[in-house]
């Protein structure tokens, strides 16, 4: 009788079972959820992008299944939901979801909390482009509240990886328990 | 001899590159950027777009409202008969202006009567409820319950109990969008409620205090005054209480004095609001005359 693997990270020598294309679209969808949730006051603030997050996983993991192009349409999709300007979320993804595909072997290489670290990198990164562009827009400059939602997200990252990956370790059968 | 092609061979194709796509969905994004803060073309899409997203929005909001409901029905009784004795003292206490008003109500209809004024025109007020704040770091927003359906337009006044809070800037069929005093450049046409000077509040963004701007130096205002809508702008009836003078500096290099205001209302903790119905439309706007040198004026109104 199989086993359900154990909700640990998955160690870098073990071999990832085949992702399914609806499990990939449902976390999608429970990240924008995620970003929908009304919040306000502190809570907001350290409200990360959820959406973003489970993106960039998909994007390190599995770049076949997310293509750029994907990546904006979820961002336009969170600008309307965000009451943003549109293209602010779309840029930022589409760039999000590009970085990943640069980056993936490398970042694949380190453990979870190294893995962390770049991310949080690339969050700023592409906050600081978001912001970038808002301020040429007109746009006052935010507080720097700003950087604590990439921040937290980038904190998140270990949780986010052994929750998507769990459904994709291979069961360990009878013998090897 | 012909060397091994680099490309990979077309059954594995995966159309343009990362790089390409990159700069085209990065082009557009910007673009779609332009487009959307210079002139707004593409409401419709948002439109569309917010009705698709609704059942989600409504779905993550649904177990707050339940948890909410739950914790109000086990609310102590005890807590019950507190609030009721505070709201019955409030309400006796409101009792002889409440009494005066409608004195005052029916004076000032004869009088205007006798002056041939227009009556005033009291739109129908609905009563919102506020969803969630907008998270968009850059503007200061938050989302209400009532939308198109219960008949919310764009540029009705919202208040709550203590003043003025914004202003509808986006409706969506279930729900509308209050662009709030303390956003960038928001403007409310007020007047000194001490002195009767008058002047446009902008709002300063995130964690700043709105200001008062292009007010002369030696202008009748001091700290602690009280600044109410002017009504001129026909977006807010006048007479709406806004927010309260912090600080008036007078330096002699500077040309106007800063004056910062605190908005009276709880701009963003209110989780109750009104939005008040639209005045009668104001008369038309005089032709101007060609090519004069007067200064135009600001209309108070917010960028929109």
């Amino acid at each position: 009788m199989p086993h359900l693997p154990s909700f640990a990270p998955a160690r870098p020598e073990e071999i990832l079972l085949p992702v399914k294309p609806w499990f990939v679209m449902l976390t999608l969808i429970l990240g924008l959820i995620g970003n929908l949730i009304p919040v306000s006051g502190v809570t907001l603030r350290l409200q990360p992008d959820f959406l973003a997050l489970v993106l960039l996983y998909w994007c390190i993991q599995e770049p076949r299944l997310i293509s750029v192009g994907m990546a904006w349409c979820l961002g336009l999709l969170m600008d309307v939901a965000d009451a943003t300007v549109f293209g602010q979320h779309a840029l930022a993804y589409a760039v999000l979801a590009y970085a990943a595909e640069y980056f993936r072997r490398r970042v694949l290489r380190f453990p979870l909390w190294q893995q962390a670290a770049q991310v949080a990198v690339l969050l700023l990164f592409c906050a600081a482009l978001v912001l970038l562009v808002r301020v040429v827009g007109g746009a006052p400059i935010p507080r720097w509240t700003y950087a604590v939602g990439p921040l937290v997200g980038a904190l998140l990252w270990p949780v986010v990886t052994t929750l998507l990956q769990w459904p994709q370790r291979p069961r360990r059968s009878q013998a090897e328990v | 001899m012909r060397h091994i092609s680099v490309e990979p061979p077309p059954f594995f194709h995966r159309g343009p590159s990362p790089l390409a796509r990159l700069a085209f969905f990065g082009l557009l994004s910007l673009a779609l950027l332009f487009a959307d803060t210079r002139y707004r073309y593409l409401e419709s899409v948002r439109h569309a777009v917010a009705v698709v997203l609704y059942p989600l929005q409504r779905a993550v909001q649904l177990p707050a409202e339940v948890l909410a409901q739950v914790t109000s029905y086990f609310s102590s009784q005890a807590a019950l008969a507190e609030d009721n004795a505070a709201l019955r003292q409030q309400l006796l206490s409101e009792a002889p202006v409440v009494q005066g008003y409608q004195l005052l109500l029916q004076e000032n209809a004869r009088l205007r009567a006798l002056l041939n004024v227009e009556k005033r025109f009291q739109g129908a007020t609905t009563a919102a409820e506020v969803l969630y704040s907008g998270r968009d770091p850059f503007t200061q927003k938050l989302f209400v319950d009532k939308g198109e359906s219960a008949g919310v337009q764009p540029g009705q006044a919202v208040i709550d109990e203590v003043g003025v809070v914004g202003q509808v800037t986006r409706v969506f069929p279930y729900m509308a969008e209050v662009t709030l005093l303390t956003d960038k450049d928001h403007a409310v046409p007020v007047k000194v409620e001490r002195s009767g000077v008058r002047s446009v509040m902008y709002g300063a963004g995130s964690g700043r205090l709105p200001e008062l701007r292009f007010l002369s130096p030696n202008v009748e205002i001091q700290a602690g005054d009280k600044l109410l809508t002017s009504g001129i702008d026909g977006t807010y009836p006048s007479g709406l209480a806004v927010a309260q003078v912090v600080s008036v500096e007078r330096e002699t290099g500077q040309i106007f004095a800063r004056v910062t205001c605190k908005p009276l209302a709880g701009v963003e903790k209110s989780p109750h609001l009104l939005i008040l119905g639209r005045a009668a439309a104001p008369p038309q706007r005089p032709e101007e005359p060609a090519e004069s040198d007067t200064p135009r004026k600001g209309r108070g109104r917010h960028r929109g």
